[in-house]
Order: C-alpha cells, then structure tokens, then sequence
C-alpha cells in the first residue's frame, strides 16, 4: 500500500523540492521503493536538483497522454537503489495535468510496489498545486519562520482540509510542519519568528526543524540531494524529519545557537 | 548572552511583532474561508431590505458565521446613522 505524501508550502522558494528530494531519498536510504514526481509542468527543477537532467527522455505528461509508459518515464536515481524520478513537463502547459491521468499514474505506481510517493508541488495555489495535492494521505508543509510564508503555509493548510480527496471523503489528510532557513541566533536575538510560534500559528504537529545552512546550496550546486551530506546540519536535520515520517521517535535538535569559540566569533564565520 | 544583547532584544524584537501580526491575518482569513458561498448573497439581499428602510452603506453591514461544534450562528451587525431620517423610516409613505 503506497502512501502518497505532498510536499507543498503555497509560497515559492522555501524549499519544496530541497525537501522532495531530501526527503525522498532518505526514504529510499531506508529501504523504501520510492517514487518522487515533479508536479510543476513548465518550470520543472527536481531533475537539476536530483542530477539527472541530461537522462530525460520521457515525462509525468508524456505518460498522462499515453505516449509513454510509466516505466519509460521513471528515472532511476544513480545514488540509491530504491529511488525513481518521474520528472515534470519542461514544455507543456499546467493544464495537461487531470485528475484522472494523475490518477491513473498513482494507482500504477501503486501496482509497481512503490511503498511512498511524494509529490513535488509547484508554488501558488494553482491548478498544478492542486493536482499535487488531492491524492495525498500526508502533507508535508514547507514553511520559513517569515510571515509570507506562514501566511501561505495556512492557506494551503485550508486547502488540505477542504479540497483534497481525503477532505471530499469526510476524512483528514495527516499533516506535517516542516520549518526551514531556520537560524537560531537570529530566533535568539528577537529578529525571527521562533519554532513555537510558527507552530502555534498554524497548529500542525511539527516533523522538523532544517537550520540555515550552507550545505544546501553547495548540494544543489553538485545535484545530490542535501542529506547525503551526512556531516551537514541540514542534512541530519533532514534524516531526523524521515525517519520521524516513518513513525520514529527522534529528538529536534539544532533549534538552539551553536556554542561557538571566541575565535569564530571574532570572525562570525559559520560551519 | 551579554548584557548588550539582553537591551538589544528588548528594542529589536520585530519577531514578537510578527507573530502577533500574523495570529491577527490567520485566523480572519479563517474565518473568510470557512464562509459558505451564499453569505456575500444573504448580505446583499439583508442590505437590500433595510435600505428599504434606512439610508445606509453596505460598509455598515456586518455578516459573520461562527460555528461552535455542531451548531453555526450568524451574527448580524448593523451600523445605523446617527439621526435616522425621519421620512424613510416612518410610515408615512
């Protein structure tokens, strides 16, 4: 039984296919068949980010409109074993997306054995953002502790409860607070909305924290997911969010300043 | 934590402002969004009705459901002028 899972956020640029790609390769490292999808048709970016622009051949609306197999389509990530990339149309428009071809997709997935599906949501509260939405069990809401953010955060959080299948079905789609670009200096000093109040905002259980960091850049920079960069803050952040997806009981950490030396101080260099 | 940066939250805490500007946004586009689709209607038609009667702005009519678990109330806020014309609301026409 395959779990489809959304990652979405209504804002654009706070981390929805950082987090799709971190998130489903964690879940592949785990030993989970996992499927990623790029839901954004026209502005496609989970292929540069996962590297594997230069291997697609075929797309999620190829498949849709028949001209290609789901098979055909996949793209089977070159790091884990467990991992396939549906990548999104470059040329197409949004509206190639229905209802029933994303639908037709998931159920194939399903018969192919995948165990978890996540979809990457394009920003906006769309027709695209939509279709990544109303298949899904679970939402994984992307929010930065800034107030345009938590504001969309909320909006797409009332979508989720009024629009998807779950809600049409009178059930509750399991939602996730994923809070990114946090920088707890900044939380300390007053200048940043802290994890409590983002939660308290929104009232959705938290599934984790992704400090600042520097590391994300530098992985998509590379194309490799950010949390095969073990040693990273982001990237055991990242680790601890899947593995608590999965039902673990894992510790937030990184929610409080490093303890730092006179010497970086002095220097404000930051790892 | 210095003694500096202890009066420097105290006069820089724009995050306290955020979060009190957002609680105020959120839960007024909650409520916006938990409106059934007849209510812009029902306003219209209520507005209708009493400017039958009194000379008012649609700005000084306030419709509002609130629901409370398994019961929904809709509340009706009307403003009227401060000298209610004569002519319109009594019945001599």
């Amino acid at each position: 039984m395959a779990k489809i899972i959304v990652v979405t956020s209504g804002k654009g640029g706070v981390g929805k296919t950082t987090t799709s790609s971190a998130i489903s390769t964690g879940l592949a490292l785990r030993g989970h068949k996992t499927a990623v999808i790029d839901f954004d048709i026209g502005l496609r970016n989970l292929d540069l980010i996962m590297n594997c622009e230069r291997r697609v051949v075929y797309d999620f609306v190829n498949v849709i409109n028949g001209e290609a197999t789901l098979k055909q389509a996949l793209i089977k990530d070159k790091r884990c074993e467990n991992l396939f990339i549906l990548p999104a149309s470059q040329t197409r428009d949004k509206d190639a997306l229905t209802k029933e071809g994303v639908e037709q997709v998931l159920n194939e997935l399903k018969e192919l054995g995948f165990e978890y599906v996540i979809c990457d949501s394009p920003a906006g509260i769309e027709h695209g953002a939509f279709m990544a939405l109303y298949f899904a069990d679970e939402a994984v809401v992307v929010a930065n502790p800034e107030v345009s953010s938590v504001r969309d955060s909320d909006r797409i959080l009332g979508i989720l409860q009024s629009k998807s299948r779950k809600a049409e079905l009178g059930e509750n789609v399991t939602e996730h607070l994923l809070i990114t670009r946090y920088d707890p200096e900044r939380v300390a000093r007053g200048e940043m909305l802290g994890v409590a109040d983002v939660e308290e905002i929104l009232a959705t259980k938290l599934l984790g924290v992704i400090p600042e960091c520097q590391s994300v850049l530098k992985a998509s920079n590379q194309g490799v997911p950010v949390i095969h960069d073990t040693e990273s803050r982001a990237g055991k952040a990242y680790a601890d969010a899947v593995a608590r997806l999965t039902g673990e009981q894992v510790e937030h950490r990184f929610l409080t300043p490093e303890h730092k030396s006179l010497f970086q101080r002095l220097f404000r260099r930051s790892a | 934590m210095s003694l500096f940066d202890y009066f420097a939250r105290k006069k820089n805490n724009t995050a306290s402002i955020a979060k009190e500007r957002l609680q105020v946004i959120v839960a007024h586009e909650r409520r916006q969004n938990n409106k059934p689709d007849y209510l812009a209607a029902l306003q219209k038609d209520i507005m209708e009705v009493i400017k039958k009667y009194v000379d008012i702005d649609i700005d000084n009519i306030e419709v509002q459901l609130d629901n409370h678990g398994n019961f929904s109330v809709l509340e009706l806020n009307v403003t009227l002028p401060d000298k209610l014309p004569a002519a319109k609301a009594g019945n001599s026409r």
